[in-house]
């Protein structure tokens, strides 16, 4: 069941991303069990619930990377994964997938011409990107030679390469020290303010819910609630955004099982019982 | 399509084969190396060098590019790059023909030094001119790096894609009439050999050998070790799925 705590938006606003009864099945799985959601033009939106609730599955149907996605799911106004869509997004995976064997530059070279820019616009688009995240002291160095943070940083840069008008980063910030997640957290909300991006950024850390302006909360494929920090948690009386996802989970896990008598669903069944 | 997006995949791939110059060594010398092998190896018996010698030089480039090309692709499937490259704005066809292009750049190399080096060096003794050999090695490559790219669609690791190449090459290596004549094998295995692109390819050499002219045999066999190319390569596009589970 879905807790709908404040819509997106005014009406006639079109939604950067806008999903109603999403579904997605993995083999015999459906591991996104129908979502409602929109998330705003312009705004900082995270993405966030416990490993393996389906967050990197959503950003995949997102992007028009995943297979066998159905109910609607609308990207910019356009069917998500439409070949139009694709110059206009920006995806970055978990890990990082840049080529280790290319120097910085290179990789930055290389998706620059792939997204189409024209051949003059190339390298000053490259020193932006690699100003942005920091890495013009490595543009000349190896990728495979840099730390687990660099390369995820080259990877977050290829992504920012064109200007998309959606981001969309799997957990950017995983195993980054505090410095750098607050200076790339500053980076997100600049890039929404001055150029009008629209982020969603997945976390499994529920302290990052603070820097986002609105948040979709996830478990087990559904939508626990969305809306912004403060709504969230004003509405389950907690004062931090993890304590309003924990009620959530609690008062949820409360209706499935007063919903039916026994473990109809096969996922009741594997709970722990309490 | 796009020139622009093809060439910069040509281009960024051999940028990461410059990075390992190991490979490229191996690559290049290699074949010589076993050339060189192959001719003390037949001293007293220079026909039997030329016969092999000038197959050889039409399968060693199949064989390499087949290993590079499936494991290079297949580096692209589980590193993520390939994702990412595929919710761009890139077609399909720009990097396929994009490896094809690098590839077959690095195979023309490699099969100039070698034919080089058998014809002047060892006394390969052809009768056809060697640009002939070139283009028939050139165009195994090509067919090396079809067969690569496609098989790595089927290979979840790189021990499964290095175990392709005894599946899938070495059958050919066998019926391609370089052990046996191939009209003196079992009937079926004969048949079989008639629909292998290698065999055309070690028969496009032997017209080199034995004739000064291009032959209509000769141009047979280069249009169909090319038709089979162009044929896997457009399979292997086939294997580049947007969408994946």
């Amino acid at each position: 069941m879905i807790n709908k705590i404040a819509d997106g938006g005014s009406p006639g606003d079109q939604p950067a991303v806008r999903a109603r009864g999403l579904r997605v099945t993995r083999g015999r799985r459906e591991v996104l069990r129908g979502l409602d959601f929109t998330v705003p033009v312009g705004s900082v939106t995270g993405l966030l619930g416990p490993s393996g609730c389906g967050k990197t599955t959503l950003m995949r149907a997102i992007v028009g990377a995943q297979s066998r996605v159905t109910g609607t799911l609308e990207v910019l106004g356009e069917p998500a994964g439409s070949a139009a869509l694709r110059p206009r997004l920006g995806y970055v995976t978990q890990a990082p997938s840049v080529y280790a064997d290319l120097t910085v530059r290179g990789n930055l070279d290389y998706f620059a011409a792939v997204l189409g820019l024209p051949r003059a616009e190339r390298a000053p688009e490259v020193e932006r990107v690699l100003d942005e995240v920091d890495l013009t002291s490595h543009a000349t160095a190896l990728t495979r030679d840099l730390s687990g943070g660099q390369r995820s940083r080259v990877s977050l840069a290829a992504a920012l390469l064109g200007t998309p008008e959606l981001l969309v980063l799997d957990e950017p910030t995983v195993g980054l020290d505090p410095v750098l997640r607050n200076a790339l957290w500053q980076l997100f909300h600049r890039l929404a303010e001055e150029r009008g991006t629209t982020l969603l950024i997945s976390s499994h850390v529920m302290d990052e819910a603070d820097r986002c302006e609105r948040l979709v909360l996830m478990r087990e494929g559904r939508v626990l609630a969305d809306g912004t920090p403060e709504a969230l948690r004003r509405r389950s009386g907690a004062d931090s955004v993890e304590g309003a996802f924990l009620a959530l989970v609690a008062a949820d896990s409360d209706n499935e099982r007063g919903s039916a008598a026994g473990p109809a669903d096969p996922d009741d069944a594997r709970e722990p019982r309490r | 399509m796009s020139l622009a997006r093809t060439l910069a995949t040509a281009r960024r791939v051999l940028a990461q084969l410059r990075q390992d110059p190991r490979t490229i060594a191996l690559l290049l010398l290699v074949p010589v190396l076993l050339l060189v092998l192959l001719r003390y190896v037949f001293d007293a018996d220079p026909d039997s060098f030329d016969f092999i010698g000038s197959s050889l030089l039409g399968i060693f480039p199949m064989i390499t590019m087949f290993l590079v090309t499936s494991i290079a692709t297949l580096r692209e499937r589980t590193s993520g790059t390939l994702e990412r490259l595929l919710v761009m704005p890139l077609g399909k066809g720009d990097l396929i023909v994009g490896y094809a292009l690098a590839f077959s750049l690095f195979a023309v190399l490699q099969a100039a030094l070698a034919t080089g080096i058998a014809l002047w060096l060892l006394d390969l003794d052809v009768a056809g001119s060697p640009w002939l050999l070139l283009l028939v090695a050139l165009l195994n490559a090509l067919l090396g790096t079809a067969l690569g790219l496609f098989v790595s669609a089927f290979a979840s690791s790189e021990f499964q894609a290095v175990q392709f190449l005894p599946a899938l090459i070495f059958p050919q290596l066998l019926l391609c009439g370089l052990f046996a004549p191939r009209e003196t094998m079992q009937p079926v295995l004969e048949y079989a050999s008639n629909v292998l692109p290698m065999s055309y390819s070690v028969d496009g050499m032997n017209e080199v050998l034995r004739e000064t002219e291009v032959t209509g045999d000769y141009v047979r066999d280069a249009v169909v070790v090319s038709g089979v190319a162009v044929a896997v390569l457009a399979l292997g596009a086939a294997t580049l799925r947007r969408r994946t589970n």
